[in-house]
């Protein structure tokens, strides 16, 4: 069975708390707040004012530049503020308030569950309408999508990946899209295949989700290049640059290099229903499935959320929060961020909702580092994250992009294997983040 | 005892030879510096904490030696005395400067600005100041995990933990500006040091409005603009929701002390003026001050007890080793 060559962990994947919750749909929320920046690159520029009626599906906020997205309205009504207010980290971010009346949509949006299999648009087309629903990477690096599939002059895709690898412990929403919303991800692969003009396609799957490889499969039977592929379990298997080392068997560069400079193209598998729904049924993002899972939660659920629905909306759901200190995380344990604002909102990067009570989130005192070189052995770039780690406590700079700081997925492996509970990526992201300044302001200063 | 001799002999005059080349390498290639960088060197205090924006006394001297105007090199550690002693050793105007201490700009003792959340990553300011806003709900105060104690070379800084702030000894501090770099946050300033210690300076750096602002911290400058209107040399200028006193216009008169409404503007060393003469303007600056009461606690049950941090959790991972 295919996996990816070096590094990697194996974390008990606590799955069983949510996996076999079908998908249910959230009440409407009465409010929603909607940040402007929810993908990489510039944040979007708002289109309504404070006192203006929108209808769901309504385009808010413009994409600001190339390298954007656009953003709808998940419900219909007032809005009510376009102000700062505080995200899930308690920073300050502009966001868009609006207060619920009724649930209108937008003309010319297919809201039928009739699956549509036919796409006679070209490639243009499907990128221009994949655009203006404002799509990006559902798996949490919300990379925007219509940027990934404009593949630059003098460069070929040769595959397409779908990633359904859901590596991520805890989170099941990738899991009940592939299971649930199957059809739609096949239709999704297919127009996918024809923007991107390629001519073979992969579904990866990690193994621990036989089901959904089985169902795929029934699913993918005949058409022709596609291929549904179970993997090893082994974290980050979902990490792109990973996913295509484990089914093609090609590294992607160093960054600047993107997959594209080995003829790949990745998708996550939510991303590719959503693209489904924008072309073939008009509807842009304001809706997606989100996990809300934990040990301790009454009911772990995976909820299909309109964009912009409070945290402590689903928690209450999900049965609300447990008695004592909590640690609640926007994602799963490994790659997740602790949040402290539950008033935040679902944004299109969130693809579920962890809870942890306090004996579990410990984190035991750290002690020194013996030189073991487990991280090294764990890091499945190829890094010493002991090193890194080190040096970037010293502000060491330029030693720590020498020594590819840059290439740091953040997976968080080092840490989860380090025997001194050393917080070795803690450092490593703060140094990253100063090495990929001081890049930013060389390329600057060279223009 | 031939080839012992022969040995000797062989390395004797190898050696001898070698020192001829190396004598006339060490003319040729020699290289020329001025003595004078030595004794500069010398008088400089040796801290080598680069405050004068040098990498270190060396590199310092010989820039006062190389240059014709001194005039913009400062040594912050050995202050006027050490710069009026290399001064005159080389014949330069002596550069005066003021001397400055470090103030931190941060009042949100434990009790005025309560915990909203326990952080449980990296002991560190840039860490935790790049995940997220803190353990409390100002996104602009002090953390107190001590970046600023470790960048000082002059153990001049602490984090006091009763208040949970860094807090700088006048007497040891040399200015160098080493924990200006290494706060994060950007809440330390260099401010003109008056005699014993005393300062007058706005203790926040909060940039909020004042809603937000009191709803995170009771002491927190909430930009209302009365400093500004009460000085009369022109010292406070209020931007961005933020006062600013600035050190070098401002004679410690202490009006503004009294005016302030949340007890941001701070005073240290100096008695505040009398209350009376001031009694009719206290009682409405009272006023937004308790409003702020009821708007604390909300700032407290608003926010759920979690801890941040991005690992797994160690317990599944010791269970999950188990199994293996």
């Amino acid at each position: 069975m295919k996996t990816f060559p070096i590094g990697g962990i194996h974390p008990s994947d606590n799955k069983q708390w949510s996996k076999s919750s079908a998908i249910e749909a959230m009440p409407l929320p009465d409010v929603v707040t909607i940040p402007l920046s929810q993908h990489i690159g510039a944040p979007a520029v708002a289109k309504v004012a404070k006192g203006d009626k929108v209808l769901t599906g309504q385009l808010i906020a413009e994409a600001a530049s190339f390298m954007s997205a656009n953003i709808h309205s998940p419900i219909s009504g007032t809005v009510t503020s376009v102000d700062m207010l505080p995200n899930a980290q308690g920073l300050r971010q502009m966001m868009i308030t609006i207060k619920r009346e009724g649930d209108e949509w937008v003309e010319g949006i297919d809201r039928s569950d009739k699956l549509v299999t036919e796409c006679n648009l070209d490639s243009a087309e499907i990128l221009a309408r994949i655009k203006s629903a404002g799509i990006v990477g559902m798996g949490g690096a919300t990379f925007p999508t219509h940027v990934k599939l404009s593949i630059p002059a003098g460069k070929k895709a040769e595959f397409l990946i779908i990633n359904g690898v859901e590596c991520e412990p805890y989170l099941t929403s990738d899991y009940r899209t592939m299971l649930e919303y199957g059809d739609r991800l096949i239709v999704g692969v297919r127009i996918l295949m024809k923007a991107l003009d390629v001519k073979k396609a992969f579904i990866g799957i990690e193994n621990n989700k036989p089901d959904a490889v089985a169902h795929l499969r029934t699913l993918a039977a005949g058409i022709e290049g596609l291929e549904v592929v179970p993997l090893k379990v082994r974290y980050p298997q979902g990490g792109e640059k990973q996913l295509i080392a484990a089914l093609t068997g090609r590294q992607v560069p160093p960054p600047p290099g993107l997959p594209i400079d080995v003829g790949a193209v990745v998708c996550n598998a939510s991303t590719t229903v959503a693209v489904y729904d924008a072309v073939q049924k008009n509807k842009p993002l304001i809706e997606r499935v989100v996990t809300v899972t934990g040990k301790h939660v009454a009911q772990p659920k995976n909820l299909l959320t309109r964009m912009g629905t409070s945290i402590s909306a689903l928690v209450a759901v999900a049965g609300g929060l447990p008695e004592g200190d909590v640690k609640v995380l926007n994602g799963g344990p490994m790659m997740g961020r602790a949040m402290i604002n539950l008033d935040s909102p679902v944004t299109k990067g969130c693809s579920g909702i962890t809870i942890l009570d306090g004996r579990e989130a410990h984190r035991n005192a750290a002690a020194v580092c013996i030189k073991c070189a487990k991280c090294v052995e764990a890091c499945p770039m190829g890094l010493e994250p002991f090193f890194l780690s080190k040096m970037s406590q010293r502000k060491s700079w330029d030693v720590v992009e020498a020594n590819r700081i840059t290439d740091c997925i953040e997976c968080g492996s080092c840490q989860y294997t380090c025997p001194a509970s050393l917080p070795l990526l803690d450092f490593i992201r703060t140094g990253k983040q100063a090495v990929m300044g001081i890049i930013r302001a060389r390329a600057a200063a060279k223009k | 005892m031939s080839i012992l001799l022969f040995t000797v002999l062989t390395l004797c005059v190898l050696g001898v030879l070698s020192a001829v080349v190396l004598y006339f390498v060490a003319r040729k290639f020699k290289v020329e510096e001025d003595p004078r960088i030595d004794e500069v060197e010398k008088m400089l205090p040796g801290a080598n904490c680069g405050g004068c924006g040098f990498a270190g006394c060396r590199a310092m001297a010989e820039a006062l030696v190389k240059r014709d105007d001194i005039s913009e090199l400062f040594c912050p550690v050995g202050g006027g005395d050490t710069m009026k002693a290399v001064a005159t050793y080389l014949g330069k105007a002596a550069p005066e400067k003021e001397p400055r201490v470090a103030t931190v700009r941060c009042g949100g003792t434990c009790e005025k600005r309560p915990r909203t959340n326990t952080f449980d990553g990296a002991r560190s300011c840039a860490v935790a100041s790049s995940l997220y806003v803190g353990e409390t709900a100002c996104a602009y105060g002090c953390l107190g995990y001590g970046d600023c104690v470790t960048a000082c070379a002059f153990d001049a800084i602490h984090i006091n933990p009763e208040t949970g702030i860094a807090e700088v000894d006048a007497e040891k501090c040399t200015a160098c500006g080493a924990c200006v770099k290494a706060c994060p946050k950007g809440l330390i300033e260099l401010r003109k040091k008056w005699p014993k210690g005393r300062a007058i300076y706005v203790s926040c750096m909060s940039r909020d409005k004042g809603a937000v602002v009191m709803k995170a911290c009771k002491a927190g400058c909430i930009g209302c603009g009365k400093c500004e209107k009460v000085c009369e040399f022109g010292a406070i200028t209020v931007q961005n929701n933020l006062a600013f006193i600035d050190s070098d216009k401002c004679r410690l008169c202490r009006k503004c002390v009294n005016e302030c409404p949340t007890g941001a503007i701070r005073i240290i060393g100096l008695a505040p003026l009398p209350k009376a003469p001031k009694a009719a303007p206290a009682t409405p600056a009272a006023a937004p001050a308790a409003k702020a009461e009821p708007a604390a606690p909300k700032a407290n049950s608003a926010a759920a007890k979690n801890t941040v941090a991005e690992t797994a959790e160690k317990v599944e991972s010791v269970v999950n080793k188990k199994e293996e």
